[in-house]
């Protein structure tokens, strides 16, 4: 069993701060890490390999500073990694990276699973797991939070099947879905393991490969920035009435905000 | 020739999305249409009409019978096809977050999902959503030639219009069989909890090291006469508390009169749905949490210090 599990490294978002002048987020210079959702799509297709064998390849598009994010992939128990990090792809909207994330698919070829977070920690749109199935003419199923191989289908043996769970607003959909598929996962679906030193020390020594617009295939005015497709004219923090009368003295803290809730009626 | 089209499985969600859509047809002169899709969906037509949209465009193919993305989104792709719809906007449903974008990927269309609003600059439709984990609201605008945007399910009220006067449309679809197969459904328990009416609230976060330390926050929450809800780790991940006492995108949207976050960073998952709250206070060890940046009072310290020090000073209020 071939698993790709594709994931985006994002900067550390409990570290963004606010410029109060403009509202504008500065967020240069920030770590960059993986979000829960990509780090259990990993772990979960680690699982799948260590029970029925196979391999599982990690693919992220992003910054050159995956060269280094991308180890703690390696660590956990990718086989291999492929990263691109072409700044321009970097300019892509959300159609360009998930025609990037297929080019490199198509050119990995063999796989029988997809692994993807259902959306991204930073912008959690959503948007990557079915734009992807719709370029690899593949079945797509989100919010996933149990996966089961069924590796002995006595009925269509020819065909390899999952058995999803689908977590709905008021509902659990058990999923039978043909493979290969597209499955966006979210944090229930396991608890990613932490890599143990050695393991980390042996995943510089796994392969690592940087895929440039020409070993995909992939002409650069189907992805840059002049062929995206949603233009952003704004991005600020809101604009809200809230007090934010924030005490650093714990005891005093107490005190004035007991004191003010009273004040304002609406403790009782 | 152009359009707008609605679609979200939820009748109340569909509704919503007419009445706002009422407007922007009006402003931007395009006639207003509603997919109907899956098995008798036609059926209750004239409440659509009731709500602006003038043609019903009906897809009742037994492909349709359960959700599946592609499906749903080939079938849209044909109604809009057919309905010369450049506008169409769906319920930011799980589901619904699952289709757009894979129907915007058929229509070779820019997509924007989970909005928080939409309005009109001149001729041009504004979409705003959150972004960069809640900290910002982003202000985008399609360039497609088709626009796809699923919209938060309970953004807009249902409100009829003047007319209840449309057409029907049966659309003849052509469609593969799916792929995916639904075994079994397991309808989500609700339990006595109704965190949607509650006062008062007390909701706590990863920021909580042990299950054991719930009983603190019961014994504030007693204080206070308030309920107890909590954020995603705790219910779905740590299981210390039920999955209907998680408030959040995925769980519930609350409004209380007062509302206290303990140990939560503030991730927009979680904020999203409190933006409702009369008084917002937050505790957190982290001067930095973009909690505060929502709070109107907050205590940055251990909340292992500063929780029974509010219990103890609430209780002294409430006694003296």
């Amino acid at each position: 069993m071939n698993i790709i599990v594709c994931m985006k490294q994002v900067i550390d978002l409990e570290q963004i701060r606010i410029k109060p002048n403009t509202r504008e987020p500065v967020i240069e210079g920030l770590p960059l890490l993986f979000g829960d959702f990509e780090k259990c799509a990993l772990e979960e297709a680690v699982r799948i390999k260590e029970k029925h064998g196979g391999k599982v390849t990690a693919l992220a598009v992003g910054s050159p500073k995956l060269k280094d994010t991308i180890k703690e992939a390696l660590a956990i128990g990718a086989d291999e990694a492929i990263i691109l990090t072409e700044p321009i792809f970097q300019d892509s909207d959300a159609m360009g990276s998930a025609k990037i994330l297929a080019k490199a698919i198509e050119k990995i070829g063999e796989y029988d699973l997809i692994l993807l977070g259902d959306s991204s920690a930073d912008e959690y749109s959503g948007e990557i797991p079915p734009r992807l199935a719709e370029l690899l003419d593949l079945p797509q199923v989100g919010f996933v939070r149990e996966i089961e191989f069924l590796a002995d289908s006595d009925q269509m043996p020819e065909t390899k099947k999952l058995r999803v769970v689908r977590d709905l607003e008021d509902a659990l959909e058990v999923i039978e879905v043909d493979m290969p598929a597209v499955i966006g996962v979210t944090s229930e679906l396991n608890t990613p393991r932490l890599a143990p030193l050695s393991a980390i020390l042996k995943a510089s020594r796994k392969p690592l490969h940087e895929w440039g617009p020409d070993e995909i295939g992939v002409a650069l005015d189907e992805v840059e920035a002049n062929a995206s497709v949603v233009e952003v004219l704004s991005n600020l923090a809101p604009v809200h009435d809230r007090k934010g009368n924030i005490y650093k003295d714990a005891e005093e803290g107490v005190e004035e905000v007991v004191k003010a809730l009273q004040k304002e009626g609406v403790l009782a | 020739m152009s359009g707008i089209l609605i679609y979200s499985e939820l009748e109340d969600t569909a509704l919503g999305l007419l009445t706002k859509g009422r407007e922007l047809a009006t402003e931007l002169d395009k006639p207003l249409s509603v997919a109907l899709l899956g098995n008798g969906a036609g059926d209750q037509a004239e409440i659509y009409f009731a709500h602006g949209a003038t043609r019903a465009y009906v897809g009742d193919d037994p492909a349709l019978a359960h959700f599946q993305a592609s499906t749903y989104a080939a079938a849209l792709t044909q109604i809009i096809a057919q309905a010369e719809a450049d506008i169409i906007l769906i319920g930011s449903t799980r589901r619904g977050r699952e289709l757009a974008p894979r129907l915007a990927q058929k229509l070779s269309a820019g997509c924007v999902t989970d909005a928080i609003s939409l309005s009109l600059q001149g001729k041009r439709l504004v979409i705003e959503r959150r972004a960069l984990g809640g900290n910002t609201v982003s202000a985008k605008v399609i360039t497609s030639p088709k626009q796809v945007i699923s919209v938060m399910p309970k953004l807009y009220d249902a409100e009829p219009g003047t007319s209840d006067i449309g057409e029907v449309i049966p659309v003849s679809l052509e469609l593969d069989k799916p792929t995916t197969t639904v075994i079994e459904r397991r309808p989500k328990e609700r339990g006595v909890v109704k965190l949607e009416e509650a006062e008062i609230l007390v909701c706590v976060g990863r920021g909580l090291a042990s299950r054991d330390d719930l009983s603190m926050i019961q014994t504030l929450a007693d204080t206070l006469g308030a309920m107890v809800g909590c954020t995603r780790p705790i219910s779905h991940e740590y299981h210390w508390l039920t999955e209907d006492q998680m408030i959040g995108l995925s769980g519930v949207e609350v409004s209380p009169r007062l509302y206290f976050a303990i140990g939560i960073s503030g991730q927009i998952q979680h904020t999203v749905s409190i933006m409702g709250a009369k008084v917002i206070v937050a505790i957190n060890s982290d001067t930095n949490s973009p909690i505060f940046n929502i709070a109107d009072y907050g205590i940055v310290g251990d909340l292992y210090q500063v929780v029974p020090k509010l219990i103890e000073q609430l209780q002294a209020e409430f006694e003296g």
